[in-house]
């Protein structure tokens, strides 16, 4: 399956990388049959919390309006469908393939205008201002998501994730439509090349070697903390009684 | 070898002509140390400060503690063209562009993190054992000084990189200042020179940093030493050790040797630790903007109690004639921590006062913690206090590790602080209690030996050994406590105690009492003559003791009626 995915993947890139033009129209316009599809998938597995006509329910928000970014977002990270309602939707085994996900996000998209999942162009963060990206999510980011992107507690009991594993189409779609309890960044407020620059930002503490040894984490004081009781302080107990007992 | 002797012999010689050192020299050297890997802990401290102090010089070549803007261009990328203050920057150019600045600032920062460390846990080793009592109460609140400063100048020397986490660290600083009643905006004014974070505060602190603080410490570490050297080392009970000599090894060769090799230890450790696990990555953080915070936001270790208190209090504050007074921030920011090292420095005068015969004789033998249920169990509600606090400060952590709610973390704890500290002193009392009538026991009956015979008339039953000398001392090294009585209420001469003498003395009795009323009395020379006669001869005979237990047991108190009807043996 993975393969056929990989080999069709293939085959696309090669015809887009043929024809930039047409790039756009594969990427954003969705066929009347992904609409199809995605409208029976929406009612067998969707429907149920958030309405026969996506109009939302007590259970669930309503999905007019959210775009094809929202529903990518939500379904290739495995958020939804939501397996219990809870404090926040957890990151889980992804439950669609990727033909159904753009089948649905077409749906979705086809309610009404919306955000709409990044082009590979929006996507391309080579030339962005990294230092720029650090300052950003300094002031944007952090108080959330931890100075490393490790992630931290909210309140009641839900948590910004770690970002670590997150991809630069997931990143770009999370700032672009702010699941869960994360505040949208819409183009007005991050453009694109902020975007891209948060984007290369988050990949640089992926990417580079970290220059002080292991990193404990990246959770700031506390583990720090941890390991100096328990590994520093214990060898050094460990040499006291080892030289006690030489001694005699 | 011989050369050697021969060339230093005179110049040794000239030199005691005129320093005559040679018999004090002599005496030092000879002075004994008594051996114990606990008595080492402290050593730690002590050798972590003096990492501390040769790495801060390497340091302090390099750091410039000014907080005017530059723009970075050294070589961490991420950062390069953000503007930042000169401290700031110029700890990315240790980190990164000054030859072995990186592996220095981590030796620096984790032997900080030792130092506070060794220090708690000599604090608790010197308490749990009794170690203050007289004549140490000085060097006691020595130490809580010393304790105290290590708690400042920890914080001091991670505020001063002006990264993001030491600003945030020095903003709820002020904010502890600011809830001060009354002063406290004086105060702020007067220590940042104007608004938060104004300009000169890290050229202030730096001073404190490296020079008022590290100079108090030093001052205070030598008065330590020079204090514990003339009054000699206390010693753990054992055979042959009393209350009036030292049992142990000469400073040359053998403490020496041992003392200065274990100088070397840590500092491997320390470097080890240095060089393969990072801390304070300030290039993560990095520079201090008051509009930014990161999560995960939490001081150095042995400011995460100050922390907690303040992450768990309730949001409580007084309005009056237009002045708020936050007690939300003042009670756990200001009060907790001043309240806690007070209550430590002055415990020995406590226990000093409701210690029948305490002034009449030196306590240079060591308490086992048992023997001292109510001070072990003090102990242990504070630590449980400290560790409850801890919690409160890593909640967030601890909350996204453990997929708990943040804010049940602080309501649980919330009611925990009072409740389980008491809890913790219960159980701690009891199990040391449990463990003097366990003591008892083995003096009176031997040594359980896990052998089993069975009798003719069909019984199974323990063999007992009698104890080694060395255990039988330990056990015996135990003081049985009688606590204070309250006094008649006139004198031997008639004249009657005035009102406010005798409602004094009738509390410190009270306190007395909730000291040392519960205590299993060590077994009288006569109980353990009769015993020991008993066990060896049950033993030597392969069979057990046959008497019934409760005959041996003391009279009234805790224990058993021993007139009462010792049971028949099975038949």
């Amino acid at each position: 399956m993975l393969l056929i995915v990989l080999a069709m993947l293939g085959v696309v890139y090669a015809a887009v990388g043929q024809a930039t033009t047409a790039d756009a129209a594969t990427d954003t316009a969705a066929t009347q049959a992904q609409v199809t599809a995605g409208h029976k998938l929406f009612q067998e597995g969707c429907s149920s919390c958030h309405g026969l006509g996506a109009q939302g329910t007590q259970n669930a928000p309503t999905l007019i309006g959210v775009g094809s970014a929202a529903a990518d977002f939500q379904l290739s990270t495995g958020r939804m469908p939501l397996a219990v309602p809870g404090v926040q939707a957890p990151e889980k085994k992804i439950q669609y393939n990727d033909t159904q996900i753009a089948a649905l996000a077409a749906f979705v998209a086809s309610l009404s205008p919306g955000p709409q999942i990044p082009t590979a162009k929006d996507l391309d963060y080579a030339g962005a201002d990294l230092a720029l990206g650090g300052q950003i999510f300094r002031t944007n980011c952090t108080q959330c998501h931890n100075f490393a992107g490790a992630g931290g507690a909210l309140s009641q009991g839900a948590y910004a994730p770690n970002l670590m594993s997150a991809s630069p189409q997931e990143i770009y779609e999370a700032m672009l439509t702010g699941p869960e309890n994360m505040p949208v960044f819409s183009d007005q407020t991050l453009t694109p090349s902020d975007k891209q620059a948060v984007i290369k930002f988050i990949e640089n503490i992926r990417t580079e070697p970290n220059p002080g040894g292991w990193s404990l984490g990246s959770v700031g004081p506390v583990s720090e903390g941890l390991f100096v009781w328990i590994g520093g302080l214990l060898a050094l107990i460990a040499a006291a009684v080892w030289i006690g007992a030489k001694v005699r | 070898m011989s050369a050697v002797v021969d060339k230093a012999g005179p110049m040794l010689e000239a030199l005691d002509e005129r320093l005559t050192l040679a018999n004090y020299v002599k005496r030092n050297l000879r002075k004994v140390f008594p051996d114990h890997w606990t008595f080492m802990l402290g050593e730690v401290a002590l050798y972590s400060f003096i990492i501390l102090l040769l790495s801060g010089i390497y340091l302090s070549l390099f750091f410039k503690p000014s907080m005017t803007e530059v723009v970075y261009n050294g070589s961490y990328a991420p950062l390069k063209g953000l503007s930042m203050s000169e401290a700031y920057a110029s700890t990315l150019d240790i980190s990164f562009d000054i030859r072995g600045g990186l592996l220095l600032r981590q030796i620096h920062h984790w032997a900080a993190m030792l130092f506070v460390a060794s220090m708690s846990i000599h604090v608790m080793r010197v308490f749990f054992t009794g170690a203050f009592r007289k004549p140490r109460e000085i060097n006691w609140s020595i130490g809580v000084g010393l304790l105290t400063m290590g708690f400042v100048e920890g914080f001091a020397g991670y505020s001063l990189p002006d990264d993001l986490l030491s600003g945030t660290g020095l903003r709820i600083a002020e904010g502890i200042m600011l809830s001060v009643p009354v002063v406290g905006t004086y105060i702020q004014f007067f220590v940042f020179g104007g608004e938060f974070p104004g300009d000169i505060f890290i050229s202030r602190l730096y001073g404190v940093h490296i020079l008022l603080l590290p100079g108090i410490i030093l001052l205070l570490i030598t008065a330590h030493l020079m204090i514990v050297w003339y009054q000699k080392h206390t010693q753990y009970p054992g055979k042959g050790r009393t209350n009036d000599n030292v049992v142990g090894y000469p400073v040359l060769p053998v403490y020496a040797a041992k003392a200065g090799g274990f100088f070397f230890v840590v500092f491997g450790i320390t470097v080890l630790m240095a060089g393969f696990v990072t801390i304070n990555p300030i290039w993560a953080y990095g520079p201090y903007t008051p509009d930014q915070i990161t999560a995960g936001s939490q001081p150095d270790w042995y400011m995460g109690w100050l922390e907690g208190a303040l992450r768990i209090m309730p949001n409580w504050e007084t309005t009056a004639w237009g002045h708020t007074i936050s007690w939300n921030v003042f009670i756990p920011g200001g009060l907790v921590m001043g309240l806690v090292l007070t209550a430590m420095a002055i415990y020995p005068m406590i226990e000093a006062k409701v210690t029948r015969g305490y002034k009449d004789q030196d306590h240079d033998l060591l308490d086992r913690p048992r023997n001292a249920p109510v001070r072990t169990g003090l102990g242990v509600m504070s630590l449980t206090f400290y560790i409850l606090l801890w919690i409160g400060g890593g909640n967030d952590i601890i909350a996204k590790f453990f997929d708990l709610s943040i804010n049940q973390i602080t309501w649980t704890l919330r009611f925990a602080i009072f409740i389980v500290p008491p809890l913790a002193f219960v159980a701690t009392k009891r199990a040391c209690l449990g463990l003097q009538r366990k003591d008892r026991d083995k003096l009176l009956h031997g040594r359980e030996t896990g052998t089993i015979i069975r009798l003719p008339d069909g019984e199974f039953t323990e063999v007992h050994a009698p104890l080694s000398e060395e255990e039988k001392a330990v056990i015996l090294s135990k003081t049985d406590h009688i606590p204070l009585e309250a006094p008649a209420e006139t004198d031997a001469n008639g004249v009657a105690l005035s009102k406010r003498k005798l409602k004094a003395a009738r509390r410190t009795a009270h306190l007395s009492r909730w000291f040392y009323d519960d205590n299993i009395p060590k077994p009288t020379p006569e109980e353990l003559a009769a015993a020991e006669a008993h066990i060896l001869h049950g033993y030597e005979e392969g069979h057990l003791v046959t008497e019934h237990r409760d005959s041996l047991e003391p009279e009234g108190g805790v224990l058993h009626d021993p007139n009462a009807e010792p049971a028949e043996p099975s038949k």
